[in-house]
């Protein structure tokens, strides 16, 4: 993709802008939600994480501490023999499941883990139905979403929260985080289901902020940065409060 | 009357024979799956109140727990007159030197209580009430025993994450007050504060 923007970049005589993946996700959701400020829970097969802005910055309240949530759910639908992408696919056989499996509920702090609930419905698979191991599955992991949602939510207190990802489709964990939003008077968003996953247009659209911005690269310093968090990038267009 | 709405439950304030004290009561989460939610806050009532009192033993001061009850799931436990720890150092009143020499007693709890085989779960400056000259810690609901380096390094590493985003005005100087008086109550601090950079190192940063 790098290799990709540069040669456009040259080709185009255009200036080569960096984009932070992660802010793009909450940048696509609040442009077509119509949010200034929200607490974002962005939900995929690469991260699971709760952040809101502050001070010139999009601050991570809560993390996973090992599996991203989208990636447990492909790992347990695999298992499952089920196949790839495993989430739309766990979502459809829990709405058949009714009998609520235990399994590991981790939340610490803010932050949460989802390798022991892996580890545990996949001990499952066998003398428990597919679809309640789905059903319980989901109903563990949203509701450790929601529940740090729900945290960062009484700490930051911002009016609306914005579920932005892949996994942000389901429509169990919309139901969850709406309830969350609701019951602390915060309104509730969804980014639209084609531009929930990974998408060129998230990607054009921060890249749009950061020109106007006046951030630009220059192509010899331009490579990719697969550590580059969220919390480093200035972000100089959100009316944020200024506590 | 009712002090409090937190997103883990409520705190009222009532008063047992003249003795103000707290009501801490785990309300349902309409989100959660009614077997899923019962169980949960049973289990943290019980948690909390046994980590409460396992942590005044080990040196550590916490409210007293007065009674427990399983039906409305709450605690009722000693009031604590003062404030978080995270109210204080926003004022920005404190001198540098009451700053540092708060946060290095801080360090010097945590290590007692990591000591003695307890993890907190949830290390932030709001859960840490400063009054009389001591720090009270509170909030042990999502806590538990466990004397596994791995659980004690995200316990502190929670710490470290509260302060990075709360105070990052004064980390650096603040979290690394923490640290020194960690190593001075926690013969094994090295090896958890090891621990708790490789969890951050672990990955889970990276964007893909």
């Amino acid at each position: 993709m790098a290799t990709a923007a540069r040669a456009l970049s040259l080709a185009l005589n255009v200036p080569l802008v960096g984009v932070n993946h992660c802010l793009a996700h909450i940048e696509i959701g609040r442009l077509t939600e119509n949010v200034e400020d929200p607490l974002t829970l962005y939900v995929s097969g690469g991260n699971t994480l709760v952040a809101a802005y502050e001070k010139g910055r999009y601050r991570i309240f809560g993390e996973t501490l090992d599996l991203a949530i989208g990636n447990m759910l492909d790992m347990f639908a695999r298992a499952l023999g089920l196949r790839h992408p495993g989430g739309p696919k766990i979502e459809e056989l829990a709405y058949k499941g009714s009998v609520f499996v235990s399994l590991p509920y981790v939340v610490k702090g803010m932050d949460l883990s989802y390798s022991g609930v892996y580890t545990a419905a996949v001990g499952k698979i066998g003398s428990c139905k597919a679809e309640d191991l789905c059903y319980s599955v989901q109903e563990v992991c949203f509701s450790m979403l929601a529940e740090v949602t729900e945290r960062a939510l009484a700490h930051t207190r911002k009016d609306s929260v914005l579920l932005t990802g892949g996994v942000g489709r389901n429509r169990r964990l919309q139901e969850m985080i709406r309830v969350v939003a609701e019951e602390h008077g915060a309104s509730f968003h969804v980014v639209p289901p084609q531009l929930a996953g990974d998408n060129g247009a998230m990607i054009a659209w921060a890249g749009i902020l950061e020109y106007i911005s006046g951030r630009t690269l220059m192509m010899e310093e331009s490579y990719v940065k697969p550590k580059w968090r969220l919390d480093e990038v200035q972000v100089s267009w959100v009316k944020g409060e200024t506590s | 009357m009712i002090i409090k709405k937190g997103a883990e439950a409520h705190l009222f304030l009532d008063f047992i024979s003249g003795k103000k004290v707290i009501v801490k009561e785990r309300k349902p989460k309409l989100y959660r799956i009614k077997e899923l939610d019962d169980n949960l806050r049973k289990q943290r009532v019980v948690r909390e109140a046994r980590l409460l009192h396992s942590a005044k033993k080990a040196g550590v001061p916490t409210p007293t727990v007065y009674l427990i009850n399983l039906e409305s799931t709450s605690i009722i436990m000693d009031y604590i007159d003062g404030k978080t720890l995270s109210d204080l150092i926003k004022e920005r009143k404190l001198s540098r030197e009451e700053l540092v020499g708060l946060l290095r007693e801080v360090g010097k709890l945590i290590g007692r209580l990591h000591k003695e085989g307890i993890v907190h779960g949830d290390l932030t400056t709001s859960n840490m009430i400063v009054s009389g000259g001591k720090i009270f810690f509170i909030d042990f609901g999502l806590g538990d025993f466990s004397r596994n380096v791995e659980d004690l390094g995200v316990d502190l590493h929670l710490m470290k994450r509260a302060m990075e985003s709360s105070h990052y005005d004064v980390f650096e100087e603040g979290f690394s007050a923490v640290l020194q008086g960690y190593r001075e109550t926690f013969e094994e601090a090295n090896e958890v504060i090891e621990k708790m950079w490789e969890i951050e190192r672990r990955g889970r940063y990276w964007e893909r």
